[in-house]
C-alpha cells in the first residue's frame, strides 16, 4: 500500500539519505569534497599521458565544435562512466553496509542503494558543471545549447545504475561475492567501451577467429551508445543520434525494472539475511 | 468499543535454521543447492486486537517469540502467513540510537532518524529544539555522536522516537538501559503518552513494569500465544508456571531468577523486636528480608509486592526509590523493612519479595508470596479498606 504521504515521507527520507551518504564520505579528510574531484583528474592525467601521447589517440574532427582535445573528448565519456560505476559500486555494499538500519527500524528499503545513486549523482553534476565551463573555454558554445539534453542523459545514467544498484546490492547480501566480481567486471568492461579510445580505433578489426566487425559487437554495449551520447551533446555539441538514445533508454529502463522485481522479490528475508 | 489500532491475524513466521552458514558463490556452486537448512517457527498463527489507547504487553520466556511478534508489527520481519494491520502513525524503539550514524553530528542524526521514523523536515525543525532540551545533550548536539556517552546517545536516539509523536508506539526492552534518571523519565513519558491516548506495544522481560503500565498482555511460548488477557492474572500465570517445578521453592511457591543472590527468608518483627507471625494495626513493626549474595553483587536493588489474598496489589516498595543502594553486597544479611506504624487493615496478605540489578530488569530471585501473614485489628478498630491513613482527628466547632 502506497499512499501519498509514505510517498512524501520516502522522498524526505531518500534526501536524508543521500545527505547521509555526502557528509559521511569526505568527514574527517582534509581536502574533503575536493577529493571527489581529484579522483577522475588523476585519471584523465594517466589516460590522457597513456592514450593521448603514447599512443596517440585522436579524436575524429567532426562539427559543429571541431574540437580536437583527447583530455575533453575522454572526460566527456569517462565522466558519466564514472557516474555509473560509482552508483553501482557504492550501492552494492549499501545493504550490507546499513545491517543495523535495516534490522532495527522500518522504511522503503530500496531508498539505500537510491540514496547513494543520489550521492553520486550530486558529485556527478559538480564534476560535468566544471567540465562545462572547461569546455566554454575551448569555444564549444554549443555544449550549453545542449545542456537540456545532456540532462536528461545524465538521468538516463542515473536509472541505469539505479537498476544495476538495486540488483547488485540485494545480490550481495546473498552472495557476498559480487562485490569482488563487479570490481573486475567494471575493469574489463571499460575497455570494452570506447571511452579512453575513439571508436574508430576499431574500424576493419574483428573478432579473433570471426567475421564479426569489432565495432558492430561493441554496439550491442549500451554504454558504447551512451559514450556516443555525450559526445554528441557535449563535445560535438550537436543532436545525439536517436537511435543511440533509444537504445540506451531501453536498456536503462529495461535494467531498472529487473532490478526493481529482483529487489522487491528477495527483500522480503532481507532483516533476517544480514 | 474503541477503534481498533493494531491487528494481527494468523501470523505465522518462520526463520530458517543453517547448518552452514556461507554466502560466498563457491560454496554454493560446490554445494549444488542454495541452502542446508532446517525451518524454525519463530511465531505460529498468533492472533491479537489492541484497541487503540491500551498498553499491550508481550511477554514470555527467551526465544519465544515475542520480539520477533514485534518485528513483525514493525514490518521489519514479514511473516508467512497471515495479516498484520497498524492503523496510525507508527514509532518503533527497538534499539535506541540505532540509525545514527557515528561521524555525523547530532543535529544531523537527529534529522535523519527523525526522517526514518516519518517526520517531515518542516515537522522536524519544529520540535528540534524540545527534542534535544528533552535529551539534556545541550551544547554535544554539534559533535559527532561517536563521542557520546552511551547515556547521551541512548537519551538522544529515545527523545527523536518519542518525539515523532507516535499514534503507535512498540517498544523493545529500551527500558533496561540508561541510568535511574533516564528510566525515569520514560516511565513518565509513556505514562503521558497513555493518558494520551496513545497505543503502546510493549515486551519486556520486568514482570514489574509490564504490571504496572500494561492493561492487558500476551504470553508467548514457544511460538504461540499461550495466554491472552488481563495483566495481572496473566502475569501471575506466567511466573507462576515459568519451568515448573524447578521453579518452584521447597513449599511450592513460584520462584525465578538467576539466583546470583537470593532471599532466603522474610521475618516480621514486632515493636519490641521479637519475631511474630502477625502485624497488629497501627503499632510499629518491621519486615525483615534475609538475602545471601553468592557472589560480589553491584548495587543490589530489593523490593516487594505486597497484595490482599484475594490478589488485590497493595504496595510494592524498592530501595531505588528510596536511594538505599549499597555499592557492593555479598555473603549473607538483612534488609530491614521499618514500618513506624502498621497501617495495613485487618486482613490476610501475602509477600513476595524480589532482589533484583539496578535497572530492576535482570532478577537474580524472585519469589512469589513468599510470606503469608495475617493483621490483626488495633486499637482504633477500623476495618473497612485495606489500609488506614492512620488519621488524627480534630473537630472544631465554630458554634
Amino acid at each position: 500500500m502506497t499512499t501519498l504521504a509514505e510517498y512524501r515521507s520516502s522522498r524526505e527520507l531518500l534526501n536524508n539519505l543521500t545527505l547521509r551518504e555526502l557528509r559521511s564520505k569526505y568527514k574527517r579528510s582534509f581536502l574533503g569534497w575536493i577529493w571527489s574531484l581529484l579522483n577522475p583528474l588523476a585519471n584523465t592525467l594517466v589516460y590522457t599521458v597513456v592514450f593521448g601521447v603514447l599512443f596517440k589517440a585522436k579524436p575524429p574532427e567532426e562539427g559543429p565544435s571541431h574540437l580536437q582535445v583527447y583530455a575533453l573528448y575522454l572526460l566527456c565519456a569517462l565522466l558519466p562512466w564514472n557516474f555509473f560505476q560509482t552508483s553501482v559500486m557504492s550501492s552494492v555494499g549499501s545493504l550490507v553496509g546499513n545491517g543495523n538500519l535495516i534490522k532495527k527500524t522500518y522504511f522503503p528499503r530500496e531508498l539505500l542503494p537510491a540514496s547513494t545513486v543520489g550521492a553520486a549523482l550530486v558529485s556527478h553534476l559538480i564534476e560535468m558543471g566544471l567540465l562545462l565551463v572547461v569546455l566554454l573555454a575551448f569555444g564549444d558554445y554549443w555544449a550549453i545549447e545542449w545542456l537540456p539534453v545532456t540532462f536528461v542523459l545524465i538521468l538516463l545514467v542515473g536509472v541505469f545504475g539505479l537498476g544495476a544498484g538495486l540488483l547488485f546490492s540485494i545480490l550481495n547480501v546473498y552472495f557476498r561475492d559480487i562485490e569482488h566480481f563487479l570490481g573486475i567486471f567494471f575493469l574489463l568492461w571499460l575497455y570494452a567501451t570506447p571511452i579512453v579510445y575513439p571508436p574508430s580505433t576499431l574500424q576493419g578489426h574483428h573478432l579473433p577467429g570471426t567475421h564479426l566487425g569489432a565495432l558492430e559487437v561493441l554496439r550491442v554495449n549500451p554504454m558504447t551508445e551512451m559514450a556516443a551520447l555525450f559526445r554528441s551533446t557535449m563535445f560535438y555539441g550537436r543532436a545525439p543520434d536517436g537511435w543511440s538514445l533509444l537504445y540506451f533508454a531501453v536498456w536503462a529502463f529495461a535494467l531498472f525494472w529487473v532490478g526493481l522485481r529482483v529487489f522487491g522479490r528477495m527483500e522480503r528475508r532481507l532483516a533476517e539475511e544480514l | 468499543m474503541a477503534e481498533r489500532a493494531v491487528l494481527a491475524e494468523n501470523v505465522s513466521k518462520k526463520f530458517r535454521l543453517f547448518h552452514e552458514r556461507n554466502n560466498s558463490l563457491k560454496a554454493t556452486i560446490m554445494r549444488g543447492r542454495r541452502v542446508v537448512a532446517e525451518d524454525f517457527w519463530a511465531v505460529r498463527d498468533v492472533s491479537f486486537e489492541v484497541p487503540t489507547g491500551q498498553t499491550f504487553g508481550l511477554i514470555g520466556e527467551n526465544g519465544s517469540g515475542k520480539s520477533t511478534m514485534l518485528k513483525c508489527l514493525t514490518r521489519i520481519l514479514r511473516p508467512e502467513t497471515g495479516r498484520i494491520e497498524v492503523r496510525g502513525k507508527v514509532s518503533s524503539l527497538l534499539e535506541l540510537g540505532s540509525g545514527f550514524h557515528p561521524e555525523l553530528s547530532g543535529r544531523e542524526n537527529v534529522f535523519l532518524n527523525g526522517a526514518i521514523l516519518g517526520l517531515s523536515q518542516k515537522e522536524l525543525r519544529r520540535r528540534f529544539d524540545t527534542i534535544v532540551e528533552y535529551a539534556g545533550v545541550g551544547a554535544f548536539i554539534d559533535e559527532p555522536v561517536k563521542n557520546y556517552s552511551s547515556g547521551m546517545y541512548v537519551r538522544l536516539g529515545f527523545s527523536v522516537a518519542i518525539n515523532v509523536d507516535p499514534e503507535v508506539l512498540l517498544v523493545d526492552e529500551v527500558l533496561a538501559v540508561g541510568d535511574e534518571g533516564f528510566q525515569r523519565k520514560c516511565n513518565e513519558k509513556f505514562a503521558d503518552m497513555k493518558a494520551d491516548g496513545r497505543t503502546i506495544i510493549l515486551v519486556s522481560h520486568s514482570m514489574g513494569s509490564v504490571q504496572n503500565m500494561c492493561d492487558r498482555v500476551a504470553w508467548f511460548d514457544h511460538g504461540r500465544l499461550r495466554e491472552i488477557g488481563g495483566a495481572r492474572e496473566v502475569i501471575e500465570h506466567y511466573t507462576g508456571s515459568v519451568g515448573g517445578d524447578n521453579r518452584s521453592d521447597e513449599s511450592g511457591h513460584p520462584r525465578w531468577g538467576s539466583g546470583e543472590g537470593q532471599i532466603t527468608k522474610v521475618e516480621l518483627i514486632d515493636a519490641d523486636g521479637c519475631p511474630t507471625d502477625r502485624l497488629v494495626s497501627g503499632v510499629p513493626a518491621t519486615i525483615r528480608l534475609h538475602y545471601e549474595m553468592h557472589e560480589p553483587i553491584a548495587q543490589p536493588i530489593f523490593s516487594f509486592y505486597l497484595a490482599t489474598i484475594n490478589g488485590q496489589p497493595v504496595s510494592g516498595p524498592n530501595t531505588r526509590s528510596y536511594g538505599c543502594v549499597p555499592d557492593k553486597l555479598d555473603g549473607p544479611g538483612h534488609v530491614d523493612v521499618c514500618l513506624e506504624r502498621v497501617n495495613l487493615l485487618p486482613g490476610t496478605y501475602e509477600l513476595t519479595p524480589v532482589l533484583t540489578d539496578i535497572t530492576m530488569m535482570k532478577v537474580f530471585d524472585y519469589r512469589q508470596n513468599l510470606l503469608r501473614f495475617d493483621v490483626e485489628r488495633g486499637a482504633s478498630g477500623e476495618d473497612w479498606g485495606v489500609a488506614t491513613l492512620l488519621p488524627r482527628w480534630e473537630i472544631i466547632s465554630e458554634d
